[in-house]
């Protein structure tokens, strides 16, 4: 049996739904039409009353979640793009995000967004967004880099009694692909370390994980050894094991395919600055898309964000320094 | 209504007389009879409220204890909110009284969430879910998704509209343009309901009927009143932008004059028998405060800095 991420994605919600009947499914096109990456195919009829198309309302749509989360359902929102989840920013960050800590009532919601670049997306079907909801309290922010980690942190996801933006992403839907789905192993908020390596790491996640990964294999080949950790989740992000591995390598670059202002490895470069400035060799780097809206010709857009080629570049230059 | 406009009047001496409130001090005088009578019609731990700045009475009238709001008007450490979030932004969610977030139309969707999840877990029953809206508030994307959702789910849901002609400064005119806001509710495909906003009987009469229709399946329901804010956004504010014709208009008349009249007319209540209610309900405000106020305020160094209920995943936790 070989398995791709994004059927782990449908195999984790039919198994949500398959053990809990508080879960249901609200969504964009997702119904009998499947959603429009097919991550829902088969569960309207397979769980009958459970699965429901949504009208594009994205601020409506996490408010609907809320509400039923205060009424002890465990809803998963798919945000047809993760793009489009600004329409429903202010209901994740202010309502769902504020909810548990000003009412001390849990707010059980799921929300999948497709996230990050493929080539011919454009500025609106492309974006990385777990910086900015990783900014706000109240949220846990998932990134799975991995076919077992899109299945079992999904499943993880639903049964935290708090929200979770599930960032998926599209890039690897198709491309990344598994025997198996394996055991359950970390839990949400550990960091796995991808690759070890003695001479530099790079700390990153999601599909940036694979472009490191292929970068740690070209540098081999120039006898360097690169640790690579993938962080499984950005909040709460697992700092001890990106110190630990830094302690041993005595050099970082921080990896992710958001934008390059602030965000995720500018939270990891401050981390390892503040906590463990002793134990650097070199200054600490970090590595993001550039600072423009993502373009739509494949041309441009691998030029955009950072590559096996870019990555190497910079692990080049922390390894001289 | 008698009694909200009692212990708004007493807020607003706290406020004015500076030191027990925190924050700021946002008052429904002259829409007590509108949310009194949405308030009235909802049955405390069965149907969900979700009140909104203005609706004091139809927080007493579900049967908020007047302890919730003098407690987070003072901030304590008891309150609902526990000095978290304070004056209107109070509720129970567990026991059907949501919390409202500040940002307008924010709350129709919420609503709308917990029915449609008593409705996939077979407990929806008879029960129904309320919420108020400003004019300005129906102008928000979020209230019109959120109309538009509840439709769709065809879900028992009583918006109330209160057309207080005035959004902080903005009047109607720069608010919308269609002629009326209850043009709306077709629009949506919800039911539409006119009631005068200043009369009690006439919003009674209109809450009634919305609820009952809600409640036997007629899907969401639009009560749109007009009436005239009698006071500032808020304590703070003046209302100088308001202009004289509208305050000696048949908008700016005072719900609780007119109530009472209504009363006295028909034999209900004489002048003695309501200053008898206010006589009691100031023993209750007067022990709601004194209690409040002998409350613990919150503590920094009690207080658990944790936004998620998973306490292992709260960073920076050195437990
Ligand atoms: C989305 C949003 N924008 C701005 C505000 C700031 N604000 C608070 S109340 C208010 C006026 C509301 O007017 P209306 O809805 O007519 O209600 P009223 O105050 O008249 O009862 C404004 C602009 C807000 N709370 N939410």
């Amino acid at each position: 049996m070989s398995l791709t991420y994004l059927e782990a994605i449908r195999e984790a919600q039919y198994e949500a739904l398959r053990q809990n009947p508080d879960v249901f499914l609200y969504g964009q096109d997702i119904g009998a039409f499947g959603g429009a990456f097919k991550a829902t195919k088969g569960l309207a009829r397979e769980f009958p009353g459970r699965v429901f198309d949504a009208p594009i309302s994205e601020d409506a749509m996490v408010g609907l979640a809320v509400g039923a989360a205060i009424e002890g359902a465990r809803p998963i929102l798919e945000m047809q793009f993760a793009d489009f989840s600004s329409v429903g920013f202010n209901q994740i960050v202010n309502q769902a995000g504020t909810q548990y800590w000003r009412t001390d009532v849990p707010c059980p919601i799921t929300i999948r967004l497709p996230s990050g670049g493929t080539p011919g997306s454009g500025p609106f079907h492309s974006q990385s967004m777990e910086s900015i909801y990783a900014h706000y309290p109240g949220l846990v922010i998932v990134t799975p880099a991995t076919v077992e980690d899109a299945y079992w942190m999904l499943l993880d996801s639903v049964e935290l009694n708090d929200p979770v933006m599930f960032c998926e992403h599209k890039f690897l839907y198709y491309h990344l692909k598994a025997d198996s789905l394996g055991e359950r192993s970390l839990p949400i908020g550990k960091a796995r370390i991808a690759r070890p390596g003695r001479h530099a790491t790079v700390v990153t996640y999601s599909a940036m994980l694979h472009e490191a990964l292929k970068s740690a294999e070209e540098l081999q080949l120039d006898g360097y050894q690169i640790e690579v950790v993938d962080l499984r989740s950005v909040k709460p992000m697992d700092t001890d094991t990106i110190l630990a591995s830094v302690a041993r390598t005595g050099r970082l670059l921080a990896v992710g395919e958001s934008f390059p202002w602030g965000g995720v490895t500018a939270e990891i470069v401050a981390r390892v600055s503040a906590e463990a400035f002793h134990l650097l060799d070199a200054p600490p780097m970090r590595l993001n898309s550039k600072d423009t809206p993502i373009p739509y010709h494949p041309n441009l857009w691998k030029s955009h964000r950072p590559t096996v080629t870019t990555i190497s570049d910079a692990v080049r230059r922390l390894l001289r320094y | 209504m008698q009694l909200s406009r009692q212990v708004e009047e007493k807020l607003g001496s706290l406020y004015r007389s500076g030191g027990r409130i925190v924050g700021g001090v946002y008052l429904g005088k002259g829409q007590e009879a509108f949310s009194a009578a949405l308030g009235v019609q909802l049955v405390e731990g069965k149907d969900v409220y979700g009140p909104l700045i203005r609706d004091q009475a139809g927080r007493i009238a579900f049967g908020e204890p007047l302890l919730d709001c003098f407690r987070t008007y003072l901030g304590t450490a008891t309150g609902p909110m526990r000095g978290r979030d304070g004056n209107i932004h109070r509720g129970r969610p567990k026991e059907g009284m949501l919390a409202m977030i500040s940002h307008l139309g924010a709350l129709v969707s919420v609503v709308t969430g917990v029915l449609f999840a008593r409705r996939l877990r077979g407990s929806l029953g008879d029960t129904v879910g309320a919420t108020s809206i400003g004019d300005g508030g129906t102008s928000t994307g979020a209230f019109h998704e959120g109309m538009n959702l509840a439709a769709v789910e065809k879900l028992p849901l009583i918006v109330s509209v209160a057309n207080n002609q005035f959004a902080y400064s903005t009047p109607n005119s720069r608010q919308f343009a269609c002629e009326d806001l209850l043009l709306r509710a077709e629009g949506y495909g919800v039911q539409g309901w006119s009631v005068t906003g200043t009369d009690l009987a006439s919003c009674l009469k209109g809450f009634r009927a919305a609820v009952a229709a809600a409640r036997s399946g007629g899907g969401p329901q639009m009560v749109v009143g007009r009436m005239l804010r009698l006071g500032g956004h808020g304590e703070h504010d003046d209302a100088s932008y308001v202009p004289e014709e509208a305050r000696f208009s048949h908008l700016g008349q005072d719900c609780l004059m007119v109530a009472e009249k209504t009363l006295a007319a028909r034999g209900l209540a004489s002048a003695e028998v309501v200053r008898g209610w206010e006589q009691e309900g100031r023993k209750l405000i007067d022990a709601a405060i004194a209690q409040a106020g002998r409350e613990p305020l919150p503590d920094p160094y009690r207080e658990r800095w944790d936004a998620l209920s998973t306490s292992h995943l709260v960073e920076g936790r050195s437990e």
